[in-house]
């Protein structure tokens, strides 16, 4: 039984994403490999070899998948599992944009349900996911032969990213589909944490008025705690932030240390993404805001007052 | 070119999920359903197709009990021409019900079918991938802007860190994101017009498709419940009890 995680990462460097299903597949049981499939990628590989826990790496290097095209990454991981001799019981990869768009393709393929989402792992056939915006747990048990998975990174801990030594196998490309090419990406760069591993998130709501706002009141305090930034719907529909800070059900799934809702309501979706953050704060000045049900600390004011004076205060 | 919008009658996205007692599911006893906030997007995206001309035809498509004619009747209100209900009183795992879209994609032939990317109960974000999968289609998931030219469809995509374009030769599968366009609401006279417009059902036997469920659910419980904290009285004790009692400064 051999489990093959697939890796997130950006040619360049493996994603901490990564590191979360390395976890969730060692809970499976069984030998974890790590597939990198990208271009001029052999750094990655590298890293994905120094993982805790990772018996091995394939590598498959081709101009054609440094563009992260469904099409040609689904292909290729088919490609290995069709493959009696790998062994395949359990394909993995975490909840990005990339394991989404690709996994589903990957099952269908295969003729097997794809099992979104984990948050733990009961055995190797029996897996809990959120449904219903994570207000119930499924705990469901798989009939398929082989597990296709994708993987909530805050239910699983990271495994340690140096450690290991496990030997980068070159493996064939399979040919490019050609029906699929990316024409261009506004990828924002920000010398900020991502919010998908930051220790601390400060986050506005529509409460902030305006993307103006947004920036000049809440920077200086995720500057001082070196917190990463998010937002609700709301606030990103009303153009104040990009699309990638959106928290949510239908956003990121965030679980920081620290969490600081600010002029957000707490929406069923909203605390979808944020509810199992370790300690809440909420800032809102109408003292129902739903988000005091979950906040370990609420604090009722304007924020335009009260973030600047927190600020101030530490 | 013919679009093809398949819409999934929900739990409304306003009402809270209750799990029942007996840890079998989630309460759907005398709840509001409503289409699918993410289909509700891929149908006014197709009907916008056809308004600028680039689509002659909308065809919604639902799979599930008769009562999904309701959301069939939504769709065609918003203004999707005709609609196909696939009846099946079984539980429709996703990778059943992209066979069935499947099956009647190969009847349909669109150019384009255009899906949610997620249904707000079961949260999977599958079926749109698996069905571009069993039709060796490309697709674009998670879409904020779509482009129907020269044969191509050029699609921006919401993804981590920002946005993406791709091309995708048609025809092609694409998912909808919240940002892509602004649902019209559904006219008074819309809705009459919408209850004189074809309707056909099909049978998933009759499209030769095994619906049978490859997960089955061993139990459905809450999840641990956050209770509410306290309320501070000013900045000053909330930075104390940061510092002092959550030790998070
Ligand atoms: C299909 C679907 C998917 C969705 N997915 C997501 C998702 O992933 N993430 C998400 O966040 N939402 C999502 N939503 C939207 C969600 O339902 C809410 O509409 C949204 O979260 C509300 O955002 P908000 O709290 O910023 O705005 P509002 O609900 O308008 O709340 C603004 C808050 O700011 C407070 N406020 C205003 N001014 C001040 C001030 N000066 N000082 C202090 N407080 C102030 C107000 O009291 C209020 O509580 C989704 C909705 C649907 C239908
Ligand atoms: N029973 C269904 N009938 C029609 N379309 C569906 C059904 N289930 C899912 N879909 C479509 O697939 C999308 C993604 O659903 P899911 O993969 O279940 O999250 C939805 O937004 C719908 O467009």
């Amino acid at each position: 039984m051999a489990i093959l995680v697939i890796a997130e990462h950006d040619n360049a460097s493996l994603k901490a994403a990564t590191l979360n299903t390395v976890t969730a597949a060692a809970k499976i049981g069984g030998e974890v490999h790590v597939l990198v499939a990208g271009s001029d990628c052999r750094a990655v590989a590298d890293a994905a070899a120094r993982v805790q826990g990772v018996a091995k790496v394939r590598l498959a290097d081709a101009a054609h998948y440094g563009d992260f095209t469904a099409e040609n990454h689904a292909a290729l991981i088919v490609a290995q599992v069709a493959n009696a001799a790998s062994g395949y019981t359990h394909v993995l990869a975490p909840s990005t944009s990339h394991g989404k768009n690709t996994l589903p393709r990957v099952a269908a393929l295969l003729d097997v349900a794809q099992i979104s989402d984990i948050i733990a792992v009961e055995d190797a056939d029996t897996f809990v996911r959120p449904i219903y915006a994570g207000n119930a747990l499924a705990t469901v048990k798989s009939s398929d032969a082989t597990k296709v998975i994708t993987v909530r990174t805050t239910g699983f801990d990271a495994a340690a990213a140096e450690g290991g030594s496990a030997a980068v196998e070159a493996i064939g490309a399979a040919a490019d589909t050609g029906q699929c090419t990316l024409v261009g990406r506004d990828i924002a760069k920000s010398a900020r944490p991502e919010l998908t591993a930051a220790k601390i998130i400060v986050s506005g709501g529509r409460g902030m008025g305006s993307g103006e706002n947004y920036h000049k009141v809440l920077e200086p305090l995720a500057d001082k705690l070196g917190a990463a930034m998010g937002a609700t719907r709301a606030a990103v529909d009303a153009g104040f932030v990009p699309n990638d800070y959106q928290v949510g059900q239908t956003g990121k799934i965030v679980a920081p240390q620290l969490y600081i809702a600010i002029g957000i309501s707490g929406a069923i979706q909203h605390l979808a993404g944020m509810k199992d953050s370790k300690v809440i704060v909420a800032i809102n000045k109408d003292p129902d805001a739903p988000i005091f049900q979950v906040a370990d600390y609420g604090l009722v004011a304007d924020l335009f007052a009260a973030v600047p004076e927190l600020v101030a205060a530490i | 070119m013919k679009v093809l919008v398949p819409v999934k009658r929900v739990m409304d996205y306003n009402v809270k999920a209750r799990v029942k007692s007996d840890g079998t599911g989630v309460d759907l006893a005398n709840v509001k359903m409503s289409m699918n906030p993410f289909d509700e997007i891929a149908v006014e995206e197709a009907v916008r197709l056809k308004e600028a001309g680039t689509a002659t035809e909308v065809v919604a498509v639902s799979c599930g009990v008769a009562a999904c004619q309701e959301t069939l009747r939504t769709a065609m209100a918003i203004g999707a021409d005709r609609a196909v209900l696939v009846e099946s009183d079984a539980e429709l795992q996703p990778l059943a019900v992209a066979k069935l879209l499947k099956a009647v994609a190969d009847k349909e032939s669109p150019q384009l079918v255009i899906l949610g990317k997620q249904a707000i109960d079961d949260d999977s974000n599958q079926v749109g991938q698996m069905l571009a999968a069993l039709l060796g289609w490309p697709q674009a998931t998670f879409a904020s802007k779509v482009v129907i030219a020269d044969g191509k469809a050029t699609v921006t995509r919401e993804v981590d860190g920002g946005l993406e374009t791709v091309a995708l030769t048609l025809p092609a599968v694409v998912t909808t994101d919240l940002r892509l366009n602004e649902p019209r609401y559904a006219t008074l006279p819309n809705i009459m017009k919408a209850k004189k417009k074809t309707l056909d059902t099909l049978k998933p036997d009759a499209l030769g498709v095994d619906v049978s469920p490859r997960l089955t659910t061993v139990r459905v419980s809450e999840p641990p419940k956050r209770s509410a904290g306290i309320k501070v009285a000013d900045v000053a004790q909330l930075v104390d009890k940061l510092k002092n009692e959550a030790k998070v400064f």
